[in-house]
């Protein structure tokens, strides 16, 4: 089950076929743990808010700077503020997912 | 320019990006693509395997800087560039592989060569495109470009569906190329003040340069700053060319295969100021024990560098030349007449040891009778193994982008495509490839391409019978136990070559190769020689893999 050593990081990105791959690509290219991918689109649909559920540890900072550099990535941001026993409830994250 | 289709956007916009030459083999999925490739004022160099295509595309942007482009077709003709994307991945080399793809409707049928190119090219380019439609075309193939030579640079592959390739779209006009947009890099003032403050404090600081430094330009900034506070300059294999090899303060390549003296210095040093280089584990041995004395300011242009093997207690992220530029202005002068003098004694006393022996054929003596007679502004390529470890450490390269060797990949088969590619880009300079008997058999194939075009290439191989770098580590780590690495069967390499029409001779009967290697350097054109070598020689000194350098094996 999910443990309490687990963050989320936050993802916005441009909305087509290959983005997922080269999110989790990314993942098991540099053998980085991801224990869960929550996504949905957002506003026009050009754009897509992708939750990641992964492992609070030292690969954690590399994490994100891989993340920063993918192209269809526009941001990246850690949110130990969000509850990731969310992950069990993909409705209730969407919704405080949702921009303001 | 009303109607175009794919294929002419493409070919359009890679005249209008500055490509003269493209190198690839067509097939059935690019038929359009070669057939707008005809009216072209591009030159198309017909490879004879796309690995050797993707490799001379490499040898262009290796020697110049600039994004280079090849070509292949869908299904094999992909997978046959993996190699080389790869390569230039893990060495930032900029690199446009365009490929041929099935028609859209046809993708995820196994169609007759389908491969998922753009799966399989994810995790080994800077960014790739599965292309939906000509009007995207429009802004992929500019992106592509942008994407391959900012920043930190990389490959880019762009996979191009046939119908896509047919598709003719109204084009009004086609957007200039905006000149790629260089981030300003305004460094932190905290930042500037730390780096003087930590070098001030430093008693034994070290630059650490790597391939960045080429990518970025910063050569004289490098040079300058050296100079300004004398500080001893050490190399990354793709550092090579940085720092004037002869120069007081040199003490070269680092690493698996360093001087004993570079290795020891690093051991000592305080402070190393790394300059766009990646700590890669080549050069750092057991990171651990990597400069176990020493704090560490990294400067990259990516981010990513930082921390991820070895800690830094600066960083800075920018362009290494506009970075050295804000830096050098305030930095002060320092004699540091005590570790200069320290660095002059341990380089006197831990030197690479040439050969014992006075045969000519000796590997380290033909390489300086080869580094002797050629041109002083040659381009070297080498394949992988010895040879390529013995041209690191003895040739003195003196100009950057004046050794193109694949490091990051180590990839056997490099050295011949990158001289095509380099002699094409260079059409005044000698290109001299240093080889070995088993990586030139791996793109063999290329010697028609040389032959085609008569490129002014010299195939030098060192020819021991044996894998031999791989032979050295059986040697020493395994026992003896030579397992796979010697051939049972030797092929007659100059034969082979002049099969393709290339002048070559087989070395070995005369005492003395020098006039052989004189005459084959003297003339303009392609030629081959196969140079025997002694196979008991082995490169030294060498850090067994995994340990720390400072256990060094041999001198
Ligand atoms: C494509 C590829 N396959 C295998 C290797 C592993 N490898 C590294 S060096 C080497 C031997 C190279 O032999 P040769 O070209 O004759 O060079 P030598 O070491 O004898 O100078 C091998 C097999 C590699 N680097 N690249
Ligand atoms: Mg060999």
């Amino acid at each position: 089950m999910i443990q309490q050593t687990n963050t989320i990081i936050e993802l916005e990105v441009q909305n087509h076929a290959g983005v997922m791959s080269h999110i989790t690509g990314l993942f098991s290219r540099r053998g980085f743990n991801l224990e869960g991918i929550l996504c949905g689109q957002i506003g026009d649909g050009s754009a897509s808010r992708m939750y990641l559920l992964v492992n609070e540890d030292k690969f954690l900072e590399q994490i994100v700077r891989q993340l920063e550099k993918l192209y269809d990535v526009r941001s990246v941001t850690i949110r130990p503020d969000y509850d990731h026993t969310l992950f069990d409830k993909l409705h209730d994250l969407i919704k405080i997912g949702k921009p303001a | 320019m009303p109607q175009m289709n794919g294929s002419e956007i493409i070919i359009r916009l890679l005249e209008k990006q500055g490509i003269e030459i493209v190198a690839g083999i067509p097939g059935g999925a690019n038929l359009p693509l070669y057939h707008a490739l005809s009216g072209s004022k591009i030159r198309h160099i017909l490879a004879r395997h796309e690995q050797g295509a993707g490799f001379i595309a490499h040898g262009m942007a290796r020697s110049t800087g600039k994004a280079a482009v090849c070509f292949g077709t869908s299904g094999p003709g992909a997978t046959n560039l993996l190699t080389a994307i790869a390569d230039a991945k893990l060495d930032s080399v900029p690199i446009v592989a365009i490929t041929g793809q099935v028609p859209s409707s046809m993708i995820g049928t196994d169609a007759f060569q389908e491969v998922d190119t753009y799966g399989m090219t994810l995790p080994i380019t800077k960014h790739n495109f599965l292309v939906r439609s000509a009007e995207e075309l429009l802004c992929v193939i500019p992106e592509a470009f942008r994407i391959a030579e900012s920043g930190r640079p990389g490959p880019v592959v762009v996979d191009v569906p046939k119908d896509v390739q047919k598709e003719s779209i109204h084009v009004d006009t086609l957007s200039e190329m905006d000149s790629p947009v260089h981030p300003k890099y305004e460094l932190d003032l905290d930042d500037i003040s730390l780096f003087n403050e930590m070098l001030q404090k430093s008693e034994k600081p070290v630059l650490l340069i790597g391939g960045g430094v080429i990518m970025s330009d910063a050569i004289e900034q490098v040079s300058a700053f050296a100079r300004k506070n004398n500080i001893p300059v050490a190399t990354t294999l793709m550092g090579l060319g940085c720092f004037p090899p002869d120069d007081l303060l040199y003490i070269g390549m680092v690493g698996m295969h360093g001087a004993r003296y570079a290795n020891m210095i690093m051991d000592e040093t305080d402070l190393v100021i790394a300059l766009g280089m990646r700590f890669d584990d080549r050069a750092t041995g057991k990171v651990d024990a990597f400069c176990p004395n020493a704090s560490i300011i990294h400067v990259d242009v990516d981010r990513s560098e930082i921390d991820k093997i070895k800690t830094s207690s600066l960083s800075i992220i920018a362009d290494l030349s506009t970075a050295l530029d804000q830096l050098l202005p305030t930095v002060e002068e320092n004699m540091r007449s005590d570790w200069i003098e320290h660095v002059k004694s341990l380089k006197k006393n831990n030197a690479l040891q040439p050969p014992k022996i006075s045969d000519p054929y000796h590997p380290i003596h033909l390489l300086k009778t080869i580094n002797q007679l050629a041109d002083p502004d040659a381009i070297y390529t080498t394949d992988v193994g010895q040879h390529q470890m013995w041209a690191a450490q003895w040739i003195p390269i003196t100009y950057p982008r004046q050794f193109l060797t694949s490091g990051g990949l180590g990839t056997m088969g490099f050295g011949m495509p990158a001289a095509i590619g380099a002699a094409l880009a260079n059409p005044e300079k000698q290109v001299i490839c240093i080889s070995g008997d088993g990586s030139i058999l791996m793109n063999i194939q290329e010697l028609a391409t040389i032959r085609d075009h008569d490129l002014n290439v010299k195939i030098l191989i060192f020819n021991n019978g044996n894998l031999g770098l791989v032979r050295q580590q059986q040697e020493y780590f395994y026992e003896k136990v030579y397992s796979g690495t010697q051939f049972e069967s030797l092929p007659d390499f100059a034969v082979i070559a002049s099969g393709f029409g290339i002048r070559s001779q087989k070395l070995g009967n005369e005492p003395d190769p020098s006039n052989a290697l004189k005459e084959a350097l003297d003339m303009k054109g392609p030629v081959l020689l196969d140079i025997p070598i002694h196979v008991a020689e082995n490169v030294t000194p060498m850090v067994p893999p995994g340990s720390a350098n400072s256990v060094m094996i041999g001198e």
